[in-house]
């Protein structure tokens, strides 16, 4: 059978997306992401920290991706490779890109106090496609995440933290992920799974946000690709986001609110 | 070693003497310096291959590529092998690594200065080296910045000033045979169609470029 792949893919097929919110509930929002069998799990915790001098009205996003040798045998136990390295870097980019988050948002009191969010996106199954999967759990953990609201007390100058009363992040962009993998300079599939990833002779991420803007073109390295190719990937990862959008405002709307 | 500084629009300056572990090395005289002027993007690259590689990190199926990019000041962090990765699979594309087995090709990219444009002058850089060094390439490639400004203007090979103002910063390297990407990066948020305007005249720069490499050859080899 022509034109399909090990798994019974078309060349353009998405493998069943599935995502799970809130699954983490010593996390301030979690969110369990599986793509075929890729599995992805992303834990935001929400700590308080002063801001940067040179930016005393922002808080932070720490973004770490994870990819432990329970994942795949590929990966040793020790300190992160290179490949969760190159991830968490993209991850933060992709924050950086796209605002998902305002990072004005995340601050209290100008110069003393601000939310520090702490994104650990761990690998649970390796099959491919771990860029898509991570951002997919980033953005559906965000959605997910309640901070208490803080006050400072003006007597004592101390923060009072209120966990009864709790407020959804104002996520303002949802980035989403679309990956490419290339063979021999003309074929493009989508949604790699490892072995493919392995064979392929370089790959491509789009990160595309709701208003068709581009947050990412991440083509690191690999055979070249002309610029028809690279806009035929922007088209699918757009349609594939619109896909992707409908899904996640699917399970938000599913949960009960506490 | 390869010295590269920012280029700027129109001719770009020249490149310094170049150094592999597999010829003997030109350094520069004592006397001399290798002094970038102010406000150059400046890349030391240092190539060392096809040399021996330990245990498993042997390939029998061809070179083994490390990349290694040291910043100006402090440790190699994230960001830095997250570069590291594009640049080294940016050379195994054009590096016919299949011609040494079991071999390790090291590029070491210093970066001296960073006035803006940083990852194309380390494409350039490395590609000077890859040429000097005599390894057998499929093709050239250069990298080219694009900052799209606030009107939507393409700025080629921003300074850094232009690219925080910008609210698009693209990087692409391109290959010399059918001017390809053969790597892309973005900073900041732009549309599909500024994208390709950007590619558009990164392409048409990269012609620019591939001049420059064959007058520095052709400089070099013209002297001895």
């Amino acid at each position: 059978k022509e034109n399909c792949r090990p798994d019974g893919r078309e060349l353009g097929e998405f493998r069943a997306t599935t995502v799970n919110i809130g699954s983490i509930t010593t996390a301030d929002g979690s969110a369990l992401v599986k793509l075929g069998n890729t599995t992805v799990i992303c834990g935001v915790k929400a700590e308080l920290a002063a801001p940067a001098l040179d930016s005393a009205n922002k808080g932070y996003i720490v973004p770490n991706v994870e990819l432990p040798s329970l994942c795949s045998t590929r990966f040793r136990s020790g300190p992160p490779g290179e490949e969760a390295q190159a991830a968490s870097q993209f991850i933060a980019d992709v924050i950086e890109n796209s605002q998902i988050i305002a990072k004005e948002d995340l601050c209290i009191a100008d110069g003393k106090l601000a939310w520090v969010l702490y994104c650990d996106i761990i690998c649970l199954d390796y099959d491919g496609n771990i860029l898509d999967a991570s951002t997919f759990a980033l953005l559906a953990a965000l959605k997910n995440v309640q901070l208490p609201s803080v006050t400072i007390n003006e007597e004592t100058g101390l923060s009072e933290v209120n966990l009864k009363q709790k407020n959804p992040l104002v996520i303002r962009k949802h980035p989403v992920a679309t990956s490419f993998a290339i063979f021999d300079d003309t074929l493009l599939i989508v949604d790699p799974t490892a072995e493919e990833e392995d064979l392929a002779t370089g790959t491509v991420t789009v990160v595309t946000d709701e208003d068709d803007r581009l947050c990412s073109v991440h083509k690191p390295g690999g055979s070249p690709l002309t610029g028809a190719k690279l806009q035929d990937c922007i088209s699918r990862a757009i349609t594939r986001h619109k896909e992707v959008k409908k899904l996640i405002d699917k399970v938000i709307k599913s949960i009960k609110p506490k | 070693m390869v010295l590269l500084p920012r280029p700027t629009p129109g001719p770009v300056p020249s490149a310094g003497p170049s150094s592999s572990l597999s010829r003997c090395p030109r350094i520069p005289s004592p006397g001399g310096t290798l002094s970038p002027l102010p406000g150059d993007t400046s890349v030391l690259a240092g190539l060392y291959g096809p040399a021996e590689v330990k245990g498993s990190r042997e390939s029998p199926d061809g070179a083994t590529v490390e990349v290694l990019l040291r910043p100006k000041v402090g440790l190699p962090g994230v960001a830095e092998r997250s570069r590291e990765q594009l640049l080294r699979r940016t050379f195994e594309a054009v590096l016919l690594g299949s011609l040494h087995p079991r071999t390790s090709i090291t590029v070491v990219l210093q970066v001296l200065s960073d006035a803006g444009s940083l990852l194309a002058c380390c494409l350039n850089a490395a590609c000077m080296g890859l040429l000097d060094a005599g390894l057998p390439l499929s093709s050239l490639f250069c990298g080219v910045t694009c900052a799209l400004d606030p009107h939507g203007d393409i700025i080629l090979d921003p300074t850094a000033r232009q690219e925080q103002e910008a609210h698009a910063v693209l990087t692409f390297a391109i290959d010399s045979a059918q001017r390809k990407v053969l790597a892309t990066t973005t900073r900041g948020s732009c549309s599909a169609e500024e994208m390709q305007r950007c590619l558009v005249a990164a392409q048409r720069a990269a012609d620019t470029i591939f001049q420059f490499y064959r007058d520095c050859v052709q400089r070099k080899y013209s002297k001895s």
